[in-house]
């Protein structure tokens, strides 16, 4: 009597369907993850223990650190509007151009003088250019007052919401130069507020 | 499969053809290398996203009546420089200010006490502990955000930013605080 042979199969798996997934996944991640944008400051956020994401839409930053501020909004729509308000507010006018460029440049920090010059840099000049941050003051016409004022305009009129205001504060940031914004946002009656942290265990 | 017919179709001719190689190729490495990059991407876009500390301020534009909150239930931080701080109960100069820093041991029990002693000494219903936080002008922005931090990890109910008094100053810059 002779055994039955079980013919041996191949342990190779094809692997192309798993290969195709594998692909598809990769391109839709690379696709959604959001591409971390230049900052032309560097800024280290302090920690706490908060696990509240920062939303995405309707809000502005104001990024403070070195004893500098600088500001940015979300949506190009909505800076293109900003522009133009702050424009006509301090007697500029800007071109489509240039709104088209500004629509897209992520945190400034430029006084308005010098606003249409930096806009019309090129990618590399402005690296190299050190931007001095925008002005603020106790009274209610400082630079920063304005542009949180037209961004809040702005946001309201295109996308009936109301703007979400977060500070970024460097850890290392004196509080005295914080309680600055914090005093302009107030002044407006923002009284409502996100500082923008990193998350740590609470140990 | 990724497998191309090779076989040549059956004998013809008397010519003689080199044995064509399979063009089967292993795509395990490949599949490992997508995966790993997969993992890399969901990692790093949940990681990089920034959180958010809500904080509601009193509105200044309107003038209204302040609340009167006995002092002996007031909990006052000062915050200095060098990551340290200063409290004390009830109010200012009567009692002597402790030294503290951050963290578990430093003002997170010291709040968790004086809020405990508190709600034991007073009669209820509004019995809660009352903490003012008053930045000096050398504290760091770090400290102020651990402070608010950790009034949230004890879970203080009430609690509010004051603007720091001269006297106060004065007394953060007698401890080298300031």
């Amino acid at each position: 009597m002779s055994r039955i042979k079980i013919p041996r199969k191949s342990t190779a798996i094809d692997m192309t369907a798993m290969c195709d997934v594998a692909f598809l996944l990769l391109t839709f991640f690379i696709l959604t993850a959001k591409l971390k944008q230049e900052d032309p400051l560097q800024v280290d956020t302090p920690a706490a223990t908060t696990k509240q994401l920062f939303p995405d839409l309707d809000v502005a930053t104001i990024t403070v650190g070195k004893g500098k501020i600088f500001f940015s909004v979300e949506g190009t729509d909505i800076r293109k509007a900003v522009l133009e308000q702050m424009g006509k507010k301090y007697g500029q006018t800007f071109t489509p151009e240039e709104m088209l460029k500004f629509s897209v440049l992520p945190t400034f920090g430029v006084p308005m003088a010098q606003l249409k010059q930096f806009i019309n840099l090129n990618e590399e000049q402005r690296k190299a250019y050190v931007q001095p941050g925008i002005q603020v003051d106790t009274t209610n016409n400082s630079e920063l007052y304005n542009w949180i004022h037209e961004s809040r305009i702005a946001d309201a009129s295109l996308h009936n919401k109301s703007l979400r205001f977060a500070i970024k504060g460097d850890a290392r940031e004196e509080y005295p130069v914080v309680k600055k914004v914090i005093d302009v946002l107030q002044k407006q009656a923002v009284n409502k507020f996100s500082l923008i942290t990193s998350l740590k265990d609470s140990k | 499969m990724a497998e191309l017919d090779t076989s040549g179709g059956g004998k013809k001719g008397g010519k003689i053809r080199s044995k064509k190689a399979s063009t089967r190729i292993d795509l395990t490495a490949m599949v490992d290398l997508a995966f790993l990059l997969i993992t890399f991407f969901i990692m790093a876009t949940t990681l990089a996203k920034p959180k958010a500390m809500d904080t509601i301020w009193p509105d200044k534009t309107v003038k209204d009546k302040q609340l009167p909150v006995p002092e002996s239930r007031t909990m006052t931080v000062l915050l200095g420089s060098n990551d340290k701080l200063e409290w004390f109960v009830g109010e200012p100069g009567k009692t002597a200010p402790t030294i503290d820093n951050f963290g578990k041991t430093g003002i997170r029990k010291a709040l968790i006490e004086n809020s405990k002693k508190i709600e034991a000494t007073h009669a209820g219903p509004d019995n809660y502990m009352i903490v003012l936080v008053k930045a000096g002008d050398k504290a760091k922005y770090k400290d102020f955000v651990n402070m608010l931090d950790e009034l949230g990890i004890t879970g203080i109910k009430s609690y509010g930013v004051v603007d720091i008094t001269p006297a106060e100053t004065a007394q953060l810059k007698k401890d080298n605080l300031d």
